[in-house]
């Protein structure tokens, strides 16, 4: 990439071109602000180039492998099957790529200067980019701070990308896991944990809290446990990893269970999944005063930092630490810097994606929590039995779980699990977002055949309405 | 189409009233300046006549409702030719609120007033729901309101009027945070808060909380009276800051004038009190210092050219205050036998509102009850009120002797933002001499 010609001053400089940093500077541009990115890396960040893309390519091809294996249930024949674990790697880093292709093409059609290089604040408006000892200084009427986050390591075994990996290294394994340990349930690990499995290896998950993907309603959570189960996964909720110690031939795992016994247990890998950790260091934030909560850089709605000109998005603030998320808070900040006025994001309308088998999709208050708010809850809850797509597609398992306020028809929440649930949750969002209630959702014709349809009884099912019940 | 019957406002400050009493039933023919309905106002008792002619073809709203909003629709009347019981199950009618200033005349009949929520009750929630309710402000192109379904469900539910609220989503949509951040108004069928003043006043406290003691009591519910006699004594205090002017003035001139007057009168059947001579004597001050008859508004100072006396009358459950209109123009004698109709028609609840609001200054006399001397609270947007304690027997000094006289204590309440202290004081000055030198105000 040629260095662009460095203007006297940009409007806007955007440190981190993650899906929160590159769609912050195409906002910006569109809006008529000189924009620049500043990446250390690859264009389009974590997320496209190491996470949510890559990952769903692999777990496509876990996917697949799962039909062919079950050929016979659809009533075709396929004879020796296998997996080649390093052809599904090579198509994911392919898919990777030619997104990563992509955002450089969108960054030139709207007339971004890419800085490729470590971008580091050294005042109010500027900001330094180091690339192999060279240093250019820029300057900008605003900076938004879009660095993200990295994977947070245990305290007593640092990922070697051999035996113990973290996310980035089980997305380019050197070699299949024969016993595979995961340690944390949220959407990384349960998602690696499904793809391994589903590639046939033997997979233990270890959670510390009380049940898998515990941020999730916790009849999702049940429903998870018990279908990875059926699928040969082991699960140990309530329990945490105390010691790994590694070996030439894998890794030995002290675990501590819900009975608080110590088991030491042998695996050939171990995926370390356990949260992330803010890459706020080395940036410059200490030395202009950013003020921070726990690592992560304190932003109001218009995603202003305490200083002046300097703003922050994504997984360098505070969660849900989502893609998504991270992408239309770049809109807010861009917007706010433009002079627009644009709509604080409301948490509660940010809908959550889980691709491991079966998917997970959920947006709002859980069951649980909505109580715990206050509210009188009415709940839905619609099987993927009753539905006849869902039968057609030999998928009946999973459901559609609905939470309304009962004094005001408010969609609280939705919870699914089950096939292809990640891509309805959207439809709930909207209905969220524009705070439609419980008669609007009734009041709309959801296509038959589909599993959408399953949204729709799950309302009904809310008021004693359901019909295929 | 079936004509709404609105709640009227019957007057200016009046924001919702009580349905009382419904005078006619469903099926019943109607002509303009038949009386349909007893409502209860802020201040007094007000029946309702009908403008239009037709046949009554559904009561909205029940009698015995309190806290209806001014604006909301109340009854359906079919018009002629058209079919009661199908203008009855016409769509539950939308009221089309509008706002009503303080002080902005609102005439007995259709429409004006301050925003109301739909009055029908509330639907449960469910998937049946009332139709929106349209309202002015925050009208897009079409003339409805821009708000979430939540946010409409929600302000019925809490009686807001969606019409007064400013929306805070895309384009000025009115969403939850909206509903959430308004104070409700009268939900249908609910004794509510008094309704925030259209001024920006301070915002009326949330509901609070059931009243709890132990001593033995009883809870008697707020008439309509006393919540406004409340709201507007707090917002005077308040807002207004008060000046107090004390003169004490010798009555006994007053006092021989008006027996002379009392036996000429009594042929026509008048009987002068001392208050009608007070308040002549303030009309014509009044009229002798035009300062203080006056009334502040935020950009502007309004100056009467005539004074008109609120006179301060208790009756039964609070107070209301008649006006004698033009009273520096009128004779004593007009003023006291208008007075005493007044009074007496206000002791029956049976006041119009034209009657008693208004006003340029106001009098209060607690003399009667041997009060010696009180400073009364400014009855806004008046710029004065004139306090009047009791007229007893006093040691004078009359020509630097001692003497005994009768001789009462008169203290003025002044807007200071709009009056000043000297002004005030030439005001009390001028009162003293008309009232110890009464024939000066008579001639």
């Amino acid at each position: 990439m040629e260095p662009p010609n460095v203007p006297d001053t940009y409007d806007l400089i955007v440190l981190g071109s993650g899906p929160g940093g590159y769609v912050a500077a195409i906002r910006a541009a569109q809006l008529g602000l000189k924009t620049a990115i500043v990446e250390r890396e690859l264009l389009g960040g974590i997320c496209l180039n190491w996470g949510c893309i890559p990952t769903k390519a692999l777990l496509r091809s876990a996917e697949v492998f799962h039909y062919m294996q079950h050929a016979k249930d659809y009533g075709l024949v396929a004879n020796q099957i296998s997996a080649d674990l390093e052809a599904v790697v090579k198509r994911s880093r392919g898919v990777a790529k030619q997104l990563n292709q992509g955002v450089t093409h969108l960054m030139k059609k709207n007339k971004i200067d890419v800085h490729m290089g470590d971008g580091k604040l050294t005042g109010k408006g500027k900001l330094s980019v180091t690339k192999d000892g060279k240093t250019t200084e820029l300057t900008a009427r605003n900076i938004i701070v879009a660095t993200g986050a990295r994977a947070r390591d245990l305290p007593f075994a640092k990922a070697d990308g051999k035996r113990i990996w973290t996310y980035r290294h089980a997305m380019t394994p050197p070699e299949m896991p024969t016993k595979l340990l995961v340690v944390g349930s949220g959407a990384i690990g349960i998602e690696f944990a499904s793809f391994y499995r589903d590639m046939g290896a033997d997979v233990t998950v270890v959670e510390m809290l009380d049940r898998l993907v515990p941020v999730e309603d916790a009849d999702v959570s049940a429903f998870l446990e018990k279908a990875v189960k059926k699928q040969g996964m082991t699960t140990m909720t309530g329990a945490g990893v105390e010691k790994l110690e590694v070996s030439p031939d894998g890794v030995k795992a002290s675990i501590k269970g819900k009975d608080g016994k110590t088991v030491a247990q042998e695996f050939s890998h171990v995926i370390v999944a356990i949260g992330i950790v803010p890459n706020t260091e080395n940036i410059g934030l200490e030395a202009l005063g950013v003020k921070t909560d726990r690592g992560h850089i304190v932003t109001d709605g218009m995603c202003r930092t305490n200083v002046e000109g300097i703003y922050a998005i994504g997984d360098v603030t505070a969660p849900p630490w989502l893609a998504h998320k991270a992408s239309h808070e770049g809109v807010i900040a861009a917007e706010a810097i433009a002079g627009k006025h644009p709509h604080a994001m409301d948490p509660k309308n940010i809908p959550g994606c889980t691709y491991c088998r079966p998917q997970i999709a959920s947006v709002g208050l859980t069951e649980a929590k909505a109580k715990e708010a206050g509210y009188e809850v009415r709940v839905g809850n619609f099987p993927f039995i009753g539905n006849g797509k869902a039968i057609a597609l030999g998928e009946p398992e999973g459901f559609v779980k609905t939470v309304f306020d009962a004094k005001t028809g408010e969609l609280l929440g939705a919870h699914m699990i089950g096939a292809e649930v990640t891509e309805l949750i959207q439809g709930y969002t909207v209905g969220k977002t524009g705070e439609l209630t419980e008669a609007e959702l009734m009041e709309t014709v959801f296509p038959h055949p589909t599993l959408s349809e399953m949204m729709h009884e799950s309302v009904l099912a809310a008021y004693g309405r359901a019909l295929h019940i | 189409m079936p004509i709404e019957l609105k709640m009227p406002a019957l007057s200016p400050t009046m924001e919702e009233g009580t349905l009382a009493k419904w005078l006619v039933k469903e099926g019943d023919t109607v002509k303009s300046g038949d009386i349909m309905a007893e409502i209860e106002t802020d201040k007094a008792t007000m029946e309702f006549e009908a403008v239009d002619e037709g046949t009554i073809a559904k009561i909205v709203v029940p009698e015995g409702t309190d806290g209806v909003k001014v604006g909301a629709v109340i009854a359906l009347i079919a018009g002629e030719g058209e079919d009661a019981s199908a203008a009855a199950s016409a769509p539950a009618p939308s009221p089309s609120p509008a706002k009503a200033g303080e002080g902005q005349a609102g005439k007995a009949g259709q429409g004006e007033g301050s925003a109301a929520p739909s009055p029908s009750p509330s639907q449960s929630a469910g998937a049946d729901r009332a139709p929106p309710s349209p309202a002015k402000a925050g009208e897009g192109l079409e003339g409805r309101v821009k708000a979430s379904p939540l946010a409409r469900r929600m302000a019925e539910a809490k009686g807001i009027d969606l019409g007064a609220l400013q929306g805070s989503g895309p384009g000025g949509r009115i969403v939850k945070a909206d509903i959430e951040g308004a104070q409700p108004g009268a939900a249908p069928k609910v004794a509510a808060a008094p309704a925030a003043a259209p001024a920006p006043a301070p915002a009326p406290a949330a509901p609070a909380a059931p009243f709890e003691t132990e001593i033995p009591h009883e809870a008697v519910k707020l008439s309509n009276m006393r919540k406004t006699i409340a709201r507007r004594l707090t917002e005077a205090k308040s807002t207004i800051p008060h000046i107090y002017l004390t003169v004490d003035i010798r009555l006994d001139a007053l006092l021989k004038l008006r027996g002379e007057l009392n036996g000429a009168l009594a042929a026509r059947n008048v009987k002068l009190s001392v208050n009608d001579l007070l308040i002549k004597a303030l009309a014509v001050a009044l009229k002798q210092v035009p300062e203080c008859n006056v009334s502040f508004t935020p950009d502007q100072l309004i100056k009467y050219s005539r004074a008109d006396i609120s006179v301060a009358v208790s009756i039964p459950g609070g107070l209301i205050t008649p006006i004698v209109t033009n009273a520096d123009g009128k004779g004593v004698a007009a003023i006291s036998s208008e007075m005493h109709e007044l009074a007496s028609r206000a002791k029956d609840g049976k006041l119009q509102p034209h009657e008693y609001q208004g006003g340029t200054a106001s009098l209060s006399n607690m003399g009667m009850f041997g009060i010696k001397q009180f400073e009364a609270v400014i009855n806004p947007p008046q710029g004065m009120i004139m306090a009047i304690g009791a007229g007893e027997k006093r040691p004078y000094v009359v020509d630097d002797a001692l003497q005994i006289a009768t001789v009462m204590s008169a203290t003025g309440s002044f807007d200071h933002r709009a009056i000043d202290g000297a002004d005030g004081a030439r005001l009390m000055k001028v009162f003293k001499e008309l009232v110890e030198a009464p024939l000066g105000m008579v001639a």
